[in-house]
């Protein structure tokens, strides 16, 4: 579950462009999804200014079909509860088998609230100040449940928060991830463990730069995380450790490509709005203005696919039929375009010359041999 | 995906309409297909939540879990669903038989196979792994001791993953998805991933009258009116499913109970049917299209492979393992790769359209009969050999070169190889030589039919079906080197009382 308290946005701008609701808390999921798409100034503009993109879309005419289903929830509930049930003992049973090395039990500590309080900023205190005495002082033996991490993406404070992290064995700590997808004979969907694996990897990174700041060695966060998920059909617990290495090459390489939020923004109109109060035509006018970078991969992962993808569709964008198609049409930046080249309209410039050759035989073999097809 | 299957989609968004990617059906559907339509509970590894079934498109079969978390639900679901499946299976078994020989030469044995086999359809390729998990959670399991399940569970279990690893053989019409049918025979002007889903799919195959294709793809897109084609299902649905189980567990009294579980059976019916009907209209657009040439003879090949299972059923009956070992792994995927590119060709050679491919990338090419020299005999030979050639013109460029093996789709008997090829304007000429076809004549002059005629068209190309698959050893002949034969799997007790929560 992703944290529920509000947190301020630190620039303004942000701020005024979403208006009086509280903003969303910017998550790992949302680096995530950032970093498999770069190129959308519109969705680091939305999440980084913490707008409720559900309700956006659902005031532009576009229900959004995303959410969990309850039997779903339950599955995780009970799942992590097993997982968590005696103090943590599956995961340091998983622990040691996975490492092969003796694990000695653990205390734990909740970090979902401080002393009742849930505030992001008194569990992000409390998590560093943990941090701080674990990796410093003598083998404390102290298993941090859900800690509150923070991360800088593109001007913003991103909020993570992973299921836990061991005390430190042989040297090193541990994140753990606990997922309701099964392993069945071993195997789990191989999606969903990258899913994961790319969200523990900012984990890691946010760990790394928090031991960076306090002055301690990095290195002590290990570079593979233990992911926990249900065994075969049953509901037993089985882990296997997950080497992230690849996966943080590539997030570090990501959040450099990033541009500043708040650049982006700039580049909005002052009358621009995104607050999902006011009407519908405004609402457009100013998330039209941000660019997108539609593919068919966003209708599995964003709120907002639809809309663009009729954006996408209305401005004949080759993107929106798949990378293949795209790939047939270097340079050519729409497929009404690419239509009028092949009826011969327009003359195809030096650059598209030798893709629109090749589309033009193919067009005319299609012609040849369709015979009776139509 | 090719340059032509590019310009198909862009004429697709141009039209609003599908367009055909094939001439031919190159995919067998059988006069009595058996969908199924199944849905899971979200969350679960497999647990069965319902499916509609059946031979019948006027009379599907619900198959109902109320409480899907209740093992002697899930497993009396199994075996209803067995009650179905096994006994269609059976049908095509004792099917009339034909005779078929078998190897070549001194190993060469009649053998009979039935003249049918069951072909299973589900709505997309969801549907097909799902087949393999509730295949894998059933093989397994024991008929005697204190997990004994019902002895139609384990046999249903083999069935189903036998099925699920021949969906894996392309050409194999044993398993199949709609959605991959359909989309390897259409072109729509949308996204591979939005042509997953079936509705929507269908609906630029074949639109509501007064509709683009395009528009009621949108339209489709809502899951009030097609709910999702399982076996994932709507999360909306899911909250009404929810409270619905809900008040069956609380329900006071049997009467109460068996209520509220027709109206789950009722909305599980619902959610379903819209996919159970875009199912027989998929079966019927594609029944629309002509047979390609080679479809007989692969669905000939699926049904002998069937009375193979069968027969070995009958015999040993072991369960496929949890898992390939390592030579069988090894022989499943060169089988796989020879079947690819035995597909690939059989269907060019059938199909103009798919040839056209091979013609685009250079691996074929198309052209006229300019000369033609029958009395031509292989200069320099010790013993005269009569090798005729024919001169062919092509308008496009020619890519293929000299000395290479090629055939025409309209004598695939001959054996032919290009001797020169010279340039001609825009395009090439093709000397070639024929070496044989001629109903095994030895000298001229060649029998009716056997030789293309002067201003014929002909289209030759180095793609061939006949090409031999690798020669592996037989299983128990595997060399130490390889670790020795392999050992069958053995399911344990373990197996058998696996959890299924």
């Amino acid at each position: 579950m992703p944290p529920q308290h509000p947190f301020e946005p630190s620039d303004s701008r942000l701020a005024t462009l979403r208006g009086p609701r509280s903003p969303q808390p910017y998550t790992a999921r949302k680096i995530t999804a950032l970093t498999a798409n770069p190129a959308c100034s519109r969705r680091a503009v939305l999440d980084a200014a913490g707008v409720d993109k559900a309700v956006l879309a659902q005031r532009m005419g576009y229900e959004p079909r995303f959410g969990q289903s309850p039997f779903a929830i339950a599955r995780e509930q009970a799942f992590e509860a097993l997982v968590k049930w005696g103090g943590y003992a599956e995961l340091i049973r998983l622990l040691r088998e996975q490492l092969g090395i003796p694990v000695e039990e653990a205390a734990v500590t909740d970090l979902s609230e401080v002393g009742g309080d849930t505030s992001l900023n008194r569990r992000a205190t409390e998590t560093r100040h943990l941090l701080k005495r674990l990796a410093s002082g003598s083998d404390e033996r102290l298993i941090l449940d859900r800690p509150l991490l923070t991360l800088e993406v593109a001007g913003q404070t991103a909020y993570l928060e992973p299921q836990a992290l061991t005390h430190r064995v042989g040297g090193l700590f541990y994140l753990a991830e606990i997922r309701s997808f099964p392993a069945i004979d071993g195997q789990a969907n191989p999606t969903a463990v990258a899913q994961t694996a790319k969200q523990a990897a900012v984990s890691v990174l946010a760990l790394r730069r928090a031991f960076a700041d306090m002055d301690l060695n990095p290195e002590q966060i290990a570079h593979e995380f233990l992911l926990i998920c249900p065994k075969d059909f049953s509901n037993r617990p089985y882990g296997r450790m997950v080497d992230l290495r690849q996966e943080l090459d590539a997030l570090l390489f990501q959040l450099t490509r990033l541009r500043r939020a708040d650049d982006l923004a700039l580049g909005l109109p002052p009358s621009a709005t995104l607050d999902t109060d006011r009407d519908e035509a405004e609402l457009d006018a100013s998330v039209g203005a941000l660019d997108a970078a539609y593919t068919p991969d966003c209708l599995s992962f964003c709120e907002m696919a639809r809309y663009c993808r009729d954006e996408a569709t209305a401005c004949a964008s080759p993107t929106r039929l798949g990378g293949t198609v795209r790939n047939t049409l270097p340079g050519i930046d729409s497929t009404r375009t690419a239509l009028a080249h092949l009826e011969g309209v327009h003359a195809p410039g030096p650059a598209e010359a030798a893709a629109i050759d090749h589309l033009r035989a193919a067009e005319r073999l299609r012609r040849l041999r369709r015979g009776g097809a139509a | 995906m090719s340059a032509l299957t590019a310009v198909a989609t862009l004429r697709a968004t141009e039209t609003g309409h599908a367009e055909r990617l094939t001439t031919v059906r190159h995919d067998h559907l059988d006069d009595r297909p058996f969908v199924l339509v199944p849905l899971r509970l979200a969350g679960e590894a497999c647990a069965p939540l319902a499916a509609l079934a059946g031979t019948d498109p006027a009379d599907p079969v619900l198959l109902t879990v109320r409480q899907p978390r209740d093992r002697g639900e899930r497993f009396l679901f199994v075996e209803r669903l067995a009650a179905l499946l096994l006994p269609y299976i059976e049908e095509c078994r004792t099917a009339e038989t034909e005779t078929y020989t078998m190897g070549r030469g001194p190993d060469k044995e009649e053998r009979r196979r039935p003249l049918r086999a069951p072909q299973l359809l589900v709505p997309n390729g969801d549907g097909i792994a799902y087949v393999r998990l509730l295949g894998r959670l059933t093989r397994l399991r024991a008929v005697e001791g204190p997990y004994a399940v019902d002895p139609a569970v384990p046999v249903l279990g083999k069935w189903l993953t036998w099925f699920a690893d021949r969906a894996e053989f392309p050409g194999s019409g044993l398993l199949q998805a709609m959605t991959r049918l359909l989309a390897a025979h259409w072109a729509t002007g949308q996204s591979a991933a939005e042509d997953s889903h079936l509705a929507s799919l269908l609906a630029w195959i074949d639109p509501p009258g007064g509709h683009t294709g395009a528009e009621a793809a949108r339209e489709a897109e809502d899951p009030l009116l097609y709910p999702p084609a399982g076996p994932a299902t709507d999360v909306v649905f899911d909250r009404t499913l929810d409270e619905l189980m809900s008040r069956y567990d609380e329900a006071g009294d049997d009467r109460g109970r068996e209520a509220v579980g027709r109206q789950i059976d009722r909305e599980l019916r619902g959610q379903m049917l819209p996919t159970w009907e875009l199912m027989w209209r998929g079966v019927e657009l594609l029944r629309e299209l002509p047979e390609g040439g080679h479809v007989s003879e692969r669905w000939a090949y699926d049904r002998r492979l069937f009375a193979e299972y069968a027969v070995y059923l009958d015999e040993d009956g072991r369960p496929q393992a949890r898992r390939d070992h390592a030579v069988g792994a090894a022989r499943r995927l060169a089988r796989m790769e020879e079947a690819m590119a035995r597909y690939d060709a059989e269907r060019a050679f059938d199909d103009p359209l798919v040839m056209a491919e091979y013609e685009l990338t250079g691996e074929a090419f198309t052209g006229v009969v300019v000369a033609c020299d029958e009395d031509r005999f292989l200069p320099g030979a010790r013993s005269p050999k009569w090798r005729p050639t024919i001169t062919v013109r092509s308008e496009l460029p020619v890519r293929l070169r000299a000395g290479t093996e090629i055939k025409c789709p309209a004598r695939p008997g001959q054996k032919a190889e290009i001797v020169e090829v010279s340039p001609d304007g825009n395009g090439h000429t093709v000397l070639i030589q024929l070496n044989g076809g001629f109903n095994n004549k030895r000298k001229p002059p060649a029998p009716p039919g056997t030789l293309a005629e002067v201003d014929e068209t002909v289209t030759y190309t180095s793609v061939d079906p006949k090409s031999m698959p690798s020669v592996l050893p037989a299983e128990e002949d595997t060399p130490w080197t390889h670790g020795g034969p392999p050992e069958p799997y053995e399911p344990t007790d373990e197996d058998a009382e696996e959890i299924w929560e």
